[in-house]
């Protein structure tokens, strides 16, 4: 066996194969975010606070004070660097916000007749947009109609957010989580909540039919009339939303439960998507669909605009009313 | 018109329908599901890919019954097929090979949950590859966003609730510029459909008028898209998202999603704002720059770690990196290593995921080096997959890295003034990778010590999915490493059907 050399200990061989064997940890050294606060420190700290002038002469008195000079210095470098990164995030902002706004200044001027964006796609929309489409709404008859798929894929934004915010909020009861029966236990606090409260039911006695046919009208009647299923979908869920409010969920669940919810949402997005499958395809392939357009302005006309409405104001209607209800301690 | 020409529309329907579907589906029945649609669609886009390959042209399919500017359209091209069809197999395996990790990871009543996002996931990667429509493209970002975060914070264990909420910050910021991009775009030429954007883009460019629009819109919609692949700069939601989040969902999204938003970058570079535009705005040399720090700085990161997968997770920065240096090259010949390197990382870094679990397993789940000494002899084949994947990474002959980094090098050849960096920062990355890689390999192969901690039960044999799923990797990869020739030739005549 051949002698090692004497300051083998120390040399780079032996630090690189220990660290290529795990042994020595590149990071426990020098790398540390964190430094450790020693009680002179917390006290140079709450100094620091009050008097931000005094700051240098403070910290070499300290730093006498304290042997360990490596420490101060780190936390030096920290609050340096913190105060550099709000420093530049500021300047960084403001370039960007002042490059987007000599950009603006380039653009077409909003409303000009000869800007690029009224060309001849705009030109059909409005020109055959009612014949084509029966809408009398002709942006109704746009998103649902010229272009369904990108709505299609609105819808699903929509849904797969709400799935989100199941994998987040929700709490199930039948869980084998000791942790998440803990906080099921925890998070009951629906008895804590004000119950009959009278004004409020009064009120919403009065509202929430009034807000419920609204939201019906704006989405039946939108092919016919601005509005359409994401806007009346916001208002039918605000009125479930004031009902729930007024009277609990124990009235609430009579009439809308978690299962109701999925069985909805899934109804209503199967329908879309079968629906708007058997459009695209007799489309693509130059096929007729069969499906008629009926008068333009009578309640039934536009073909699938209207059942599409329809699906379109569930979906937004459930996905309102679960964000609340997950939202709040509880769960549907 | 054939009826395989209606594939592509298939398969995005039939992987959003399955999502709506896995709804009310119980998890164990969601997850069958999941598989037989990501088998079906990818046996779709294979059809697909054969039927542009015999006609040798693409295709635009209507979306409906009006035609392409006032409709939706989608494509279908050599290089959409080829990269869907590639798509679905790395899900299928990636899927394939987490399921006992996921069903373990995620709760029993929410497993159809991370169904639906893997569905919706597979429905919005496809959706990016076959578009033809920039709002078309946005809204399925957006539900590629979504379904990210919900795949990583669903394991609601250690960090992923904080890793979920940069990757969700991070993903906005990309998805808000490459909007406003989109609408900076539609302003100056009216129109969101990609065929006539270009030509209008075109016309602009040749007469001169809203120079500095052009250039802002390329600056966001690049800088808005490298942010959500992590391109180096912007790359700091990636150690955590990759390396906190279930492995199925890591390999997912190492190596699907970044390369989703890589490919529509390519597809708009070169069917909207024209690939010579870029390269005479020298918007292209800022991301060669970014890509080649990348490149340096990510391998130096992973250096540094000692939990091995954060460390496989800095790795992916640095072949980020490689990806956009390609890109950056400004020659056909790079974006063709580029769009290669997009294959080859995401078939090697599922491996790497999907194989370092087994290996975890066998160490009692610890990630370090110290625990994983020896976890090759313990778990032969997940060291051998690992191993496989480390030496692709690294580049060695018959594996696809090395086919990838053999055309980095030849394409830099072609442009001059960025020859000589390519080739120095190549050599130092190739080198920095090999460290790290074969550090761990060296580490997996090295005999345990009586001072080492003991194992806790060790679980000698893992399930068959994930060995399944291991040897299908390795397979990929041997065929991208030995037959490359055929790959290659179709990325080259599917790029030149984009241009």
């Amino acid at each position: 066996m051949s002698r090692r050399r004497d300051n083998y200990e120390t040399s780079r061989w032996l630090r690189f194969k220990k660290w290529v064997d795990g042994e020595t940890d590149p990071l426990s050294s020098g790398m540390d975010a964190i430094p450790v606060v020693t009680e002179g420190q917390m006290r140079e700290r709450r100094k620091n606070l009050a008097l931000r002038k005094a700051y240098d002469e403070e910290l070499t008195r300290l730093s006498a004070e304290h042997a360990d000079k490596t420490e101060i210095m780190k936390a030096r470098g920290i609050r340096n660097f913190q105060k550099f990164y709000k420093v530049m995030s500021v300047i960084l902002c403001l370039a960007i916000i002042s490059v987007l706004l000599w950009t603006i200044a380039a653009l077409p001027v909003t409303g000009g007749a000869d800007n690029p964006a009224n060309n001849e796609v705009a030109a059909r929309y409005i020109e055959k947009g009612l014949q084509e489409t029966g809408a009398v709404n002709i942006v109704t008859g746009m998103i649902l109609d010229y272009r369904a798929f990108d709505t299609f894929g609105e819808s699903c934004v929509l849904f797969i957010a709400s799935c989100c915010v199941l994998v987040l909020l929700r709490l199930d009861a039948d869980s084998k989580n000791d942790n998440i029966k803990k906080m099921i236990a925890e998070s009951d606090d629906r008895h804590f909540e004000p119950k009959d409260d009278i004004i409020l039911q009064k009120c919403a006695c009065v509202l929430v039919p009034v807000i419920m046919i609204f939201g019906i009208y704006i989405v039946l009647n939108g092919h016919l009339s601005p509005g359409g299923g994401f806007s009346g979908g916001a208002v039918l869920g605000s009125g479930l939303i004031l009902y729930l409010n007024a009277y609990g969920y124990k009235k609430m669940s009579r009439l809308f439960t978690e299962k109701v919810y999925r069985r909805t949402t899934l109804c209503a997005l199967t329908f879309y998507c079968l629906a708007k499958s058997y459009s695209f395809f007799t489309g693509a392939n130059h096929l007729e669909s069969g499906i008629p357009t009926g008068t333009p302005g009578a309640i039934l006309s536009s073909g699938l605009i209207l059942p599409l409405n329809i699906c379109v104001g569930l979906v937004v209607a459930c996905t309102m009313y679960a964000f609340y209800t997950l939202f709040r301690k509880g769960g549907m | 018109m054939s009826f395989v020409q209606n594939f592509p529309f298939f398969s995005i329907i039939l992987a959003m329908f399955s999502g709506i579907i896995s709804s009310v589906l119980s998890g164990k029945k969601a997850r069958n599901l999941s598989l037989v649609m990501i088998a079906v669609t990818t046996a779709l886009s294979a059809g697909t890919l054969l039927f542009c390959l015999r006609t040798g042209e693409s295709y635009p399919y209507m979306m409906g019954h009006f035609p392409a500017p006032w409709g939706n359209e989608i494509r279908a091209g050599i290089l959409e097929g080829v990269t869907a069809v590639f798509f679905g197999v790395v899900m299928f395996l990636a899927v394939l090979g987490g399921l006992d990790h996921t069903a373990e990871d995620v709760e029993e009543n929410k497993l159809n949950l991370f169904y639906i996002m893997i569905d919706l996931m597979l429905s919005s990667l496809l959706a990016l590859v076959y578009t033809n429509d920039l709002f078309t493209a946005y809204v399925f970002v957006e539900i590629n966003t979504i379904a990210g975060c919900g795949l990583i914070m669903i394991r609601q264990k250690g960090r992923s609730m904080s890793a979920a909420i940069r990757y969700m910050i991070m993903s906005q910021l990309g998805s808000g510029l490459f909007l406003i991009g989109l609408s900076i775009l539609y302003d100056i030429t009216g129109h969101l459909l990609m065929s006539p954007a270009k030509e209008s883009v075109a016309a602009l460019a040749a007469s001169g008028a809203y120079r500095i629009p052009m250039l802002v819109i390329m600056a966001v919609v690049g800088v808005g898209l490298a942010i959500k692949s992590g391109l180096y700069p912007f790359h700091y939601w990636i150690p955590d998202t990759y390396g906190y989040a279930t492995p199925t969902a890591s390999a997912v999204l190492s190596g699907l999603v970044s390369k989703g938003y890589i490919f529509l970058l390519i597809k708009i570079f070169y069917r909207v704002l024209g690939y010579d535009n870029l390269v005479s705005s020298q918007m292209v040399n800022v991301l060669y720059v970014f890509g080649i720090t990348g490149m340096v700085m990510g391998s130096l990161h992973a250096i540094h770690e000692t939990d091995t997968r954060r460390m496989t997770a800095y790795s992916s920065v640095a072949q980020i990196g490689y990806i956009y240096m390609g890109i950056g090259l400004g020659t056909q010949y790079g974006m063709v290593a580029a769009v290669f390197h997009i294959f080859t990382h995401s078939a090697t870094k599922a491996l790497l995921f999907i194989s370092a679990v087994g290996l975890y397993e066998a160490s009692g789940d610890k990630k370090d080096y110290v625990s994983l000494r020896g976890a090759g002899y313990r778990n032969p084949l997940a060291g051998i997959g690992f191993t496989v994947g480390s030496l692709s990474m690294v580049g060695f002959p018959m594996l696809s890295g090395f086919i990838s980094k053999l055309l980095f090098a030849t394409s830099a050849l072609e442009s001059p003034h960025k020859m000589l960096p390519t080739l120095i920062v190549l050599a130092v990355s190739t080198t920095l990778n090999a460290v790290y890689f074969l550090r761990l390999v060296i580490t997996l192969y090295s005999r345990r010590r009586p001072e080492d901690a003991p194992i806790p039960e060790v679980k000698v044999r893992s399930s068959w999915h994930l060995r399944l799923a291991i040897l299908c990797f390795i397979a990929v990869n041997l065929v991208l490493g030995m037959w490359s020739q055929p790959i290659v030739q179709a990325i080259a005549d599917g790029l030149a059907m984009f241009g």
